[in-house]
Formats: C-alpha cells, structure tokens, sequence
C-alpha cells in the first residue's frame, strides 16, 4: 500500500514559516461600517421597504376597527331578524338580506361546486398535451380575471331579459360564474398533488380510472378541493357587482307565502351596503356599516376555514 | 377454501361506469369553455345593435344623453384609464415592496434575531415563532383581497374621503394653476377612488412578485454575496431583474383587476360624465356607469349598456392575456436558468 503524500506540491518546507496570502489586507475595510455609503444605503432601504409594508397593512386594520367600531354598536338580535327600516324609521334590521346572500351562493355553489371539481378531474387525468384540456385552463384563467360586473351584465341578458324579471337565480347564476374559475384551478392542482404512487397502485390493483377517482384521487385531494370551493364561496358571499341587476333588492323575506320563491327580487348584504351608505339617514348608514361587519366576519371566516383545510393537504 | 387475488379485472358494469364518468368529466370540461364562450357570443349580440347604430363614433362621443339618444363613452374610457394607472403606480410601488420584504424574510430574521438575544431560538414553541410570524404577515396582506369590493367602498365614503379632503383643498388652494391640481374635492372623485383601489389590487402584486423572487435560484443571490455585493445591491442588481419578468406579469394582472373593478369605484369616483386632468374632479369609468345605469334603464338603452359592456370586456380580456402569458413565459424563463 502506497503512503498517502499529505503534503501539497507547493506547500513550503518543513520548519520554513508559511508565507501569509493575507499580508497586506487592510481587514479594517472589510468590516461592516455604517460610515460606507454602500451600507448605510442598503439598511436605509431596509428601513423603508419595512415602512411600506407596514403602511400596506394600516388600510386593512383601519377597515377592521372602524367595521367594530361603527358596526358593532348597532350589532343586535333585532339586526338578524328584522327587515330593513323605511327612510326615517328607527330600528330595524337585515335578516332578510343574510337569508338573501345565504341562498344565492348555495345556488351559486350548487351550479359550480359539480362543474367545477368534475372538470378538474378531466384536467387532472389529461396528458399535457390535451387540447380541451388546455382550452378549459385558458377558460379559468380568463374568467379568474373577469370583472364582476360582467357576469351580471351576461346573466342580466340570459336570465333577466328572458324571464322577465330580476329574481335570485339570476344572482346566483352571476355568482357561479366567479366561483367557478377558483374551483376548478384550485381542484386540479390539489388532484395533482396527490402521489404518483398512490394512483399507480390503484391502478396496479385493477382498478379503473373511475375508481381511481372515486377512492383514490378524490378523498386524498378533498382537503385542497374544499379549499378552492370555501375560497370561491367567501368571494361570492362579498360581490355585489353581478347583483346589482340580476337579483337588485328587496325589502321583504325571499318568501312567497309560507315558501321561498326564487323568482322574485332578493335582497343581499352587499347590495344592502351599497344602498344604504348613500342615503341621507343617519340610522340607515348605521346599519350598512353593521352589514358590513356581518359580511366581512362572514367572509374572513370562510376564507380562513378555506387557509386552515389546504393547510392540512400540505403537512400530509 | 379458495382466496381470492387481490387484483381482478374490471367488470363489465365497472367498465360501464368508468366510461360513463369519464364522459361526464368530458363533458363538464366542456361546459366550462362553452360557458366562457357563450358570456362573450351572449354580450356581444346584445350589444350588436348599439354597435350598429352607434359605431366606432360611441368610443369617441362626449355625451350620455338617453333623452337625445346620443351616447359617447370617452369620458368613461378617460376615467377608468386614469384611475386604474394611478392605482397601479401605487399599488406596484408598495406591493413590490411588500414582495420584497416577505421574499427577504426580514420579519422572521428580526424575531429570529430577537429570540437569540433571549436565548430561546431553539426552544421548542418560541422557537417556531419567526417562521409563524412571517405566515401571519402573508396571510395578512391576502386578508386586504377577502375584504369585499363594497366595504371598501363604504370605507373610502367615510374614512378615506374625510382624511384627505383638507389636504387636498390646501393643495388645491396653493397649486391651483396647475392643472393636476384644478379643482377642489367636495366629496367623491379620482384621487379617494385611485387610493382605494390601490389598496385593492396590492395583494394581487405583493403575491405574484413574491413568488417570482423566491423563485430566484438562491445561487444567484450566494454570487452576489460572495462577490461582496450588500442586501440591497443583491435585491437591485441581481434579484429584481432577474424576477423582472414575473413582477411585471404581476402588474399587468392587477391592472386587468383595476379596470374591472366595480363597486368601489362606482361609490367613490363621483360618476360625473366629464373629462378632466385634475385629481380631484368627480369622474366615471366604465364599469361605474354599467353599476348605475343597468338597473334603471330602459330596453333602448339595453343594448348601449352591452356595448359599453363589450368594450370594457375587451380592454380587460387583452390586459389579462397579456399578463397570463407574461407570467407563463417568466416561468419558463426561470426554469431554463436552473
């Protein structure tokens, strides 16, 4: 066995003192100093991005607290139960406008929640280079960025003008529209997510797609899947846009006798909100500032439910 | 006895069922082009009729008057372009920062930093403290895309408007001559309505410039600092450009956002049918006037509304094109220099 040559070619002789490829480094000038314009610039801009980013975040704890502020006084039982007030009158509430919200993004859900989750399960089984597939992508991505007021302005052609009339299918039927697009992308990359193996086996074992999707990719990705849906109710819960026309307002229940009718003008928060803050009446301002504070809590807790859920898929 | 294998063939209703689902899926794919497809074939019948009468002169024409049947949508085009550019100027400049700051990970750096001074970096709670405080910043500033449109509105009507109303007719009274500054601010117009969007469309750029700088191959920034380069000469002369790409899709994006936007605007631009420089002049944009004019307006005017529809869906679908396919691009970019 050869012995190992521990010395490099050019290192010196022994007993010679090691020459030092530092002689001559003024170390002083590497360290860090606050006096170098370079340094002083880099913390400064530190600091001000630090600024920025707190000053992005003031608007949304102003919003916060003055929602509890000016919302949270006029927050009561009566609130929940009551209908509107007439101009001038005093009390009142918004129960018919939360029952109204509640029932239009069920419809909405009812129409996308299908549609959605079942398109992306084509998507997630189509190879990459799947014409359809890509198309339905190119769909999602184009309605992800759809203005709002456009899905009531096509459910105002299709369903307003036909059946004569503004009622609370027409709302949902806007609404489903901007759930769709977050239902469908968020299905498909939570489906994606699941193992390669976990497919394979299922398949290895016989299985057919179907129930590779039924028992295999579905409840593996239902975490991530019910995510994208909460993510879509929490935005259909806030828009008001695809509203206005489509279902406009009511001051009564969405009720026709002792049954809900769904083809009558519904009342909804966010159009209570929108009506309500440029009236003249002190009372009725009050109560859109409450409406508010019940939309908003209604919303952050969907859209955190939804964060908590695709929480879980990830730490799987 | 006899066992059973684990594996078997389909049978034949299984085989049945399969292609019956897998049909159904088709099926729904397809659904959701049709869908997309039919809005636009939906709206720009409507509108055809409108376009017919009206032409290429309803993009130009300064009047909305249903009594005389003239209709001209300049100054709503003028305003939503005014507004939207505004909102973006300070939207990217603040959402870029706040990209950078959650991309440098400078909060959990200072708990980080805060812990050590304790001691407690490697406790077993305190110690996961940074990484939570750095999520809870995230989720914060997506927080600001969950408030809804009309709440925002309502806020701006009574918060914002207020708060900037003295400094604006200060303004107003010392630089009046100059144009920006031309008239004073009684109540709605482009400045409140610019600010308030701003807020709106920062999370959309805050996450997808972050995502285009953490998806910056970390050796890049290693050169930099190796090279002797300090924090902010990385971020500007390597990290930026290279995420360049990606920050721009993200701008491109929340501007396609900024001009769609309804409710806000519609609540505090002032829907005055005017053009005019100053900041603090009431105006309209488009979507604002479809928010106020659809509810009440006649058949006639139906089909106006659908081509001013047609055309703010036009402005918006080329915008997010543009942005989608920026973004893909970057993407793909970023995956080549790995």
């Amino acid at each position: 066995m050869p012995e190992l040559d521990t010395t490099a070619p050019n290192a010196p002789a022994f007993g010679e003192p090691e020459p030092n490829p530092l002689e001559g480094v003024d170390f002083g000038k590497l360290e860090k100093s606050l006096q170098r314009p370079r340094t002083l610039f880099s913390l400064i801009m530190s600091l001000v991005v630090t600024g920025m980013t707190v000053l992005a975040l003031i608007p949304l704890f102003s919003v916060l607290l003055m929602l509890f502020w000016k919302g949270g006084r006029k927050l009561s039982v009566a609130a929940f139960t009551q209908l509107p007030p007439a101009p001038l009158e005093q009390g009142g509430g918004f129960g018919n406008a939360i029952a109204g919200t509640l029932i239009m993004v069920l419809l909405a859900a009812l129409l996308s929640v299908p549609t959605g989750i079942l398109s992306a399960v084509f998507l997630a089984a189509a190879s990459p280079e799947n014409r359809l597939a890509n198309a339905v992508r190119f769909a999602a991505k184009v309605l992800t960025g759809f203005p709002s007021i456009l899905a009531g302005v096509f459910a105002y052609g299709t369903v307003v003008l036909i059946t004569g009339g503004y009622s609370a299918i027409a709302g949902g039927l806007a609404l489903s529209i901007l759930m769709l697009p977050t239902i469908v992308l968020t299905a498909e990359d939570a489906l994606r997510m699941v193992p390669e193996k976990m497919k394979e086996a299922a398949i290895g074992m016989g299985a057919t797609q179907t129930q590779t999707a039924w028992m295999v990719l579905l409840p593996t990705a239902l975490p991530g899947i019910l995510t994208g849906v909460m993510l879509g109710v929490a935005r259909a819960a806030g828009e008001t846009a695809p509203l206005l026309f489509t279902a406009l307002f009511s001051n009564y229940w969405p009720m026709r006798g002792a049954h809900l009718a769904l083809m009558q003008p519904t009342a909804s928060l966010a159009v209570l909100i929108y009506n309500f803050a440029s009236m003249p009446f002190e009372n009725q301002v009050e109560m859109a500032w409450a409406a508010a504070l019940v939309l908003v809590l209604l919303v952050l807790v969907v859209n955190l439910a939804g964060q908590s859920l695709s929480r879980r898929q990830i730490q799987q | 006895m006899t066992t059973q294998p684990i594996t078997q063939p389909p049978t034949r209703s299984q085989r049945f069922n399969d292609r019956l689902f897998r049909g159904l899926c088709r099926g729904f794919a397809w659904l959701v082009v049709l869908l997309v497809s039919f809005i636009v074939l939906r709206i720009a019948v409507a509108a055809a009729p409108a376009v017919r009468q009206y032409g290429f002169g309803f993009l130009s024409g300064t009047t909305w008057d249903p009594n005389q049947s003239r209709f001209g949508i300049l100054p709503e085009i003028w305003g939503t372009l005014l507004t939207s550019l505004l909102a973006l100027v300070l939207g990217t400049l603040f959402g870029v920062a706040a990209a950078v700051f959650l991309s440098e990970a400078y909060l959990s750096q200072f708990a980080f930093g805060a812990l050590k001074g304790m001691n407690l970096h490697l406790h077993p709670v305190f110690g996961r403290l940074p990484d939570q405080l750095e999520n809870l910043l995230k989720n914060l500033i997506e927080l600001l895309a969950a408030i809804p449109s009309v709440v925002y509105g309502l806020w701006g009507l009574f918060v914002v408007i207020p708060l900037i109303r003295p400094g604006c007719n200060w303004l107003h009274l010392k630089m009046g001559w100059m144009p920006l500054f031309g008239t004073d601010l009684s109540g709605p117009g482009v400045l409140p309505a610019a600010l308030v969007l701003s807020i709106m469309i920062l999370p959309t750029i805050t996450a997808i410039s972050r995502d285009a700088l953490t998806s910056v191959p970390p050796r890049l920034r290693m050169a930099a600092y190796g090279l002797g380069a300090t924090r902010w000469e990385t971020i500007l002369a390597v990290i930026l450009p290279t995420a360049s790409r990606g920050v721009f899709g993200g701008v491109v994006l929340a501007f396609g956002r900024a001009l769609g936007e309804t409710m806000a605007l519609a609540m505090l631009v002032g829907n005055a049918n005017k053009i005019s420089v100053s900041l603090f002049s009431p105006a309209n944009t488009l979507a604002a006037l479809l928010a106020n004019s659809f509810p009440e307006a006649p058949p006639k005017e139906v089909a106006v509304l659908m081509y001013a529809a047609l055309v703010l869906l036009a402005i918006t679908l080329v915008v997010n094109m543009a942005g989608s396919l920026i973004l893909q691009r970057a993407s793909a970019g970023m995956q080549g220099g790995k």
